[in-house]
C-alpha cells in the first residue's frame, strides 16, 4: 500500500517540478529577447544591494507596520521549507517525521518554532486580506487591478492560509493519535506542539480511524497545495518572491536622475560635428530602432522587471501624474509590459515577429507616456528595484525620433532649443541681459 | 538692483587667468524674469564673498535635459556636444549651478559624453561657505522667526540624494523649518520635470502645482523655500491661484541667503 503512495508522490513531485522549470524557462527565453544590458560590473556594491532590497527588504520599512507583516510571511514562507523538505523525504521513503530521530531533542523545538511562524503566517495574511478587500487603501482598489490582478492577490493569501492550516491541522491529529497510541503515530513520539495542540479540543471527538484519515488528507493536501502553489507562482504577481533577487543586483548603482546614454547617436551627432573625430572613434551599430515600440525594444533588465512586479502599486500611489488624475499608472506600465510578453509567448514562434501589435499604442497609449514628470517617486518607491520611468523614457525616444510625434509645444520646444538654444523662443544674445543694469 | 560687471569665461581668458568656478546660469535662470532675480541674487552672494567666478554668457546653451527627457535624443546630443566643447576649451574644472535640471545633467549624463566636471548645485555650494565661515549671516536676520518650508526638488533629493544642505543652509537662517506631509525622498513633484514645463499637462482631476502648492499652504508656512527655477515657477504659479500671493512668498535658497548675509558690496 505505501509502494502506491510513494510512486503516486513521486509521480506528483516530478511533474510539479518538471512543469515549473519549463515555465521558468519560457519567462527566460521571453526576457533573452530585449537588449542585452544586465550590467556584470561592481558584484560587491551588487550583493550588498541584493542583501539590503531583496534579502533585507530595506524599501518595504518605509511603512513599518506592513513591513513586519510582510517579513513575517516571508521567514514563515523560507523558514517552513525546511519542513516540507521533510514533508518531501517522507512521501520519497514513505517514512514519517523522518528529522524526529537525527534531530532528537532538536526536533520539538524546529516544529514548535514552524507553528509560531505558521500562525503568524496566518494571522498576517487574513490581516492583509482584510485589508485588501476591506479597507479603503486607494492603490489596492485601483483599476488598473480590475479582474484577475485582484483575484490573484487574494487567492494567494487564501492559498496560504489555507496551506498554513493544513499543516497546524496535521500536527494536531498527528499528536493526539500519538497521545492514543495509535499505529505508527505512536512510534514516532514528538509530545504535542505548542500551537496546534490549541486545537486538540475540537478534535477530541473523533475516532482514531477519522483522526487518520485527517491527518493523512492535510498531509496530502499540503504537499499538492505546495507543489500547486510552485506552479501557480510563475504565473502570477507572487513571481516576486524569486525574482527581487535578481533584481536587486542588475538595478543601476548610479544616481536614479542619470538617463541611459545611446551611444550610436553620440556617434552619429560626432559624425555631423566633427568627422575626424568621429573616425577615430570607433563604430557602434545602429540599433534597428531608436527607442522602444515594442517588449524586444526594450532591455532585459525593464523585462525583468515586469516579471518581479508584485503589482503593490507604490509606483503609482506616490506618482504625482496617477494621484492628480492623470491616465498614467507606473504599475499598470509594468503589468502591461508583462502581459505583452505573455500574449507574445502564447503566439506559435513564427507569428511572435509579426502580430501587427506592439507595447506602444496597443498596450500603452501615448496619453500615458506623456503624463511622466520624470520625478523619480515611483523608482524610489518600488521595494523590488523596479524602473518604470525608464520605460517610459523609452517609448519617449521612439515616439520622438521615429514617428515624430510630439505634442505641438514640444516641436517648438526643440525648434527653440535647436536654434535660439534655449527652450523657449529668446534671443540668444539676451542670454546674458540679467547682468545688465536695470535687469 | 544692478549688479558689479560679472566676467564672462571670454573674459577671464583674455586675462590668462581662470576663476575659482564658474557658474552655469542656465536657461531659465538667464531668461525667466522670475528667475533671474535667484540669478542676480546668488551671483551677488558670490560677489560679496569674493569669490572669482565667470559665466558663460552669450557661449551657453541650454544642457539639453528638457529635449532628452521628452525623447529628442539627437538634439540632446547636439547640444551637450556643443557646451562641452566650450567647457572643454576653457579648461572648465567646477561648476555651480542654481538648476537641478542643468546640475545633474552636468554632473550624470556629460562624463559618459567627454565632460568631466566637479558639478556642484547652489544649495550645497552654500551650506559649505556658511560651514566654512565664509557666510556670515545678520543676527536676528531678515527671516528669523518666519515659518518656511522647503520644497524638495526632484533632480536634487530623488535624483541625486541631496536632501540635507537646501535644510542646513535654512536652519542656519535661525527660521522654522516645518515639513509638509510629502519630504525628502517623498517629496512630490511640483509637475515641470520630464520637459512638463514646456506643454500643458495632461488631462485629469487638478493640476500637480495645485496639488503640491496646497500641501505647502497646509503647512500654514510664510515662506515655501525652492532651489530648483522650474519648481519656483509651478510653486509661484500655485500660490496665485490659491489667492494667496498677499501672505505667502516663494523663494529661492539663494535669495533667502542673499538677504540675510551680513557682508555687504
Amino acid at each position: 500500500m505505501t509502494w502506491i503512495a510513494q510512486l503516486v508522490f513521486l509521480l506528483l513531485l516530478g511533474a510539479g517540478s518538471y512543469l515549473f522549470a519549463k515555465r521558468i524557462r519560457s519567462i527566460l527565453d521571453s526576457i533573452s529577447k530585449g537588449r542585452t544590458d544586465l550590467p556584470s560590473d561592481q558584484p560587491g556594491r551588487r550583493w550588498a544591494q541584493v542583501f539590503r532590497l531583496a534579502l533585507g527588504q530595506q524599501k518595504m520599512f518605509r511603512n513599518v507596520p506592513v513591513a513586519l507583516l510582510h517579513v513575517i510571511i516571508y521567514v514563515g514562507f523560507i523558514i517552513i521549507n525546511i519542513e516540507v523538505l521533510e514533508i518531501v523525504l517522507d512521501g520519497i521513503t514513505g517514512a514519517h517525521r523522518l528529522f524526529l530521530n537525527p534531530l532528537g531533542d532538536l526536533y520539538p523545538i524546529l516544529i514548535n518554532s514552524f507553528e509560531w511562524l505558521a500562525l503568524g503566517v496566518l494571522i498576517a495574511c487574513v490581516f492583509f486580506f482584510v485589508r485588501r478587500n476591506g479597507m479603503n487603501i486607494a492603490r489596492l482598489r485601483s483599476a488598473d487591478l480590475k479582474g484577475w490582478p485582484a483575484s490573484d492577490a487574494n487567492l494567494i493569501l487564501v492559498t496560504e492560509i489555507v496551506l498554513m492550516s493544513l499543516f497546524l491541522f496535521m500536527n494536531a491529529s498527528d499528536t493526539l493519535l500519538q497521545s492514543r497510541n495509535v499505529g505508527h503515530y505512536a512510534e514516532a513520539t514528538t509530545g504535542p506542539f505548542i500551537i496546534s495542540s490549541y486545537l486538540h479540543p475540537l478534535l477530541n471527538g473523533m475516532s482514531d480511524n477519522s483522526l487518520i484519515f485527517l491527518e493523512r488528507s492535510c498531509w496530502w493536501l499540503h504537499i499538492i497545495g505546495i507543489i500547486a502553489f510552485l506552479n501557480y507562482l510563475p504565473y502570477s504577481k507572487h513571481l516576486h518572491i524569486l525574482f527581487a533577487f535578481p533584481n536587486a543586483y542588475y538595478s543601476p548603482l548610479e544616481p536614479k536622475g542619470k538617463m541611459t546614454n545611446m551611444p550610436s547617436i553620440q556617434q552619429e551627432v560626432l559624425l555631423a560635428m566633427d568627422p575626424a573625430a568621429a573616425s577615430n572613434a570607433g563604430t557602434v551599430p545602429p540599433p534597428g530602432r531608436f527607442g522602444a515600440k515594442d517588449v524586444q525594444d526594450l532591455g532585459q533588465k525593464n523585462l525583468l522587471d515586469a516579471f518581479s512586479c508584485t503589482e503593490c502599486g507604490r509606483c503609482s500611489a506616490a506618482c504625482p501624474a496617477q494621484q492628480t488624475g492623470k491616465l498614467l499608472s507606473p504599475r499598470r506600465i509594468m503589468m502591461r509590459t508583462r502581459d505583452r510578453m505573455e500574449d507574445l509567448a502564447k503566439l506559435p514562434i513564427d507569428q511572435r515577429e509579426n502580430d501587427g501589435k506592439s507595447l506602444l499604442h496597443d498596450y500603452i497609449s501615448v496619453e500615458e507616456l506623456r503624463a511622466c514628470t520624470t520625478c523619480q517617486a515611483c523608482v524610489e518607491e518600488c521595494p523590488v528595484s523596479i524602473n518604470p520611468m525608464d520605460i517610459i523614457l523609452q517609448m519617449r525616444r521612439y515616439l520622438v525620433m521615429e514617428e515624430s510625434n510630439s505634442p505641438a509645444e514640444w516641436t517648438g520646444m526643440f525648434g527653440n532649443v535647436e536654434n535660439n538654444f534655449a527652450p523657449w523662443k529668446f534671443a540668444p544674445d539676451d542670454r546674458d541681459v540679467w547682468t545688465k543694469p536695470g535687469n | 538692483m544692478s549688479l558689479p560687471p560679472i566676467k564672462t569665461m571670454a573674459d577671464w581668458a583674455a586675462e590668462g587667468k581662470e576663476p575659482e568656478v564658474l557658474f552655469w546660469v542656465g536657461c531659465s535662470g538667464s531668461f525667466d524674469q522670475r528667475a533671474q532675480r535667484i540669478t542676480q541674487a546668488f551671483a551677488r552672494i558670490l560677489q560679496k564673498l569674493d569669490i572669482p567666478f565667470a559665466v558663460l554668457g552669450k557661449e551657453e546653451m541650454c544642457t539639453g535635459d528638457p529635449v532628452r527627457r521628452a525623447g529628442n535624443e539627437f538634439l540632446f546630443q547636439m547640444m551637450a556636444y556643443q557646451n562641452i566643447q566650450i567647457l572643454n576649451s576653457y579648461n572648465i574644472k567646477k561648476i555651480v549651478t542654481a538648476c537641478p535640471h542643468c546640475f545633474n545633467t552636468l554632473k550624470n549624463e556629460y562624463p559618459a559624453l567627454g565632460g568631466n566636471y566637479d558639478v556642484i548645485h547652489h544649495t550645497v555650494f552654500i551650506q559649505q561657505l556658511i560651514d566654512e565661515g565664509r557666510i556670515k549671516l545678520q543676527e536676528g536676520g531678515a527671516f528669523k522667526g518666519k515659518r518656511i518650508t522647503y520644497h524638495d526638488s526632484c533632480y536634487l533629493g530623488r535624483a541625486n540624494n541631496i536632501y540635507e544642505a537646501p535644510r542646513k543652509v535654512l536652519e542656519a537662517l535661525d527660521v522654522e523649518l516645518v515639513e509638509m506631509k510629502r519630504c525628502r525622498s517623498k517629496g512630490s513633484c511640483c509637475g515641470a520635470g520630464g520637459a512638463q514645463m514646456f506643454k500643458e499637462e495632461e488631462p485629469g482631476q487638478t493640476r500637480i502645482n495645485i496639488d503640491r502648492t496646497q500641501e505647502a499652504l497646509d503647512t500654514k508656512a510664510n515662506i515655501i523655500a525652492a532651489a530648483c527655477p522650474f519648481c519656483n515657477t509651478m510653486m509661484s504659479d500655485g500660490v496665485k491661484l490659491a489667492e494667496r500671493e498677499s501672505d505667502v512668498q516663494v523663494l529661492d535658497i539663494a535669495e533667502l541667503v542673499e538677504a540675510s548675509l551680513n557682508q555687504t558690496l
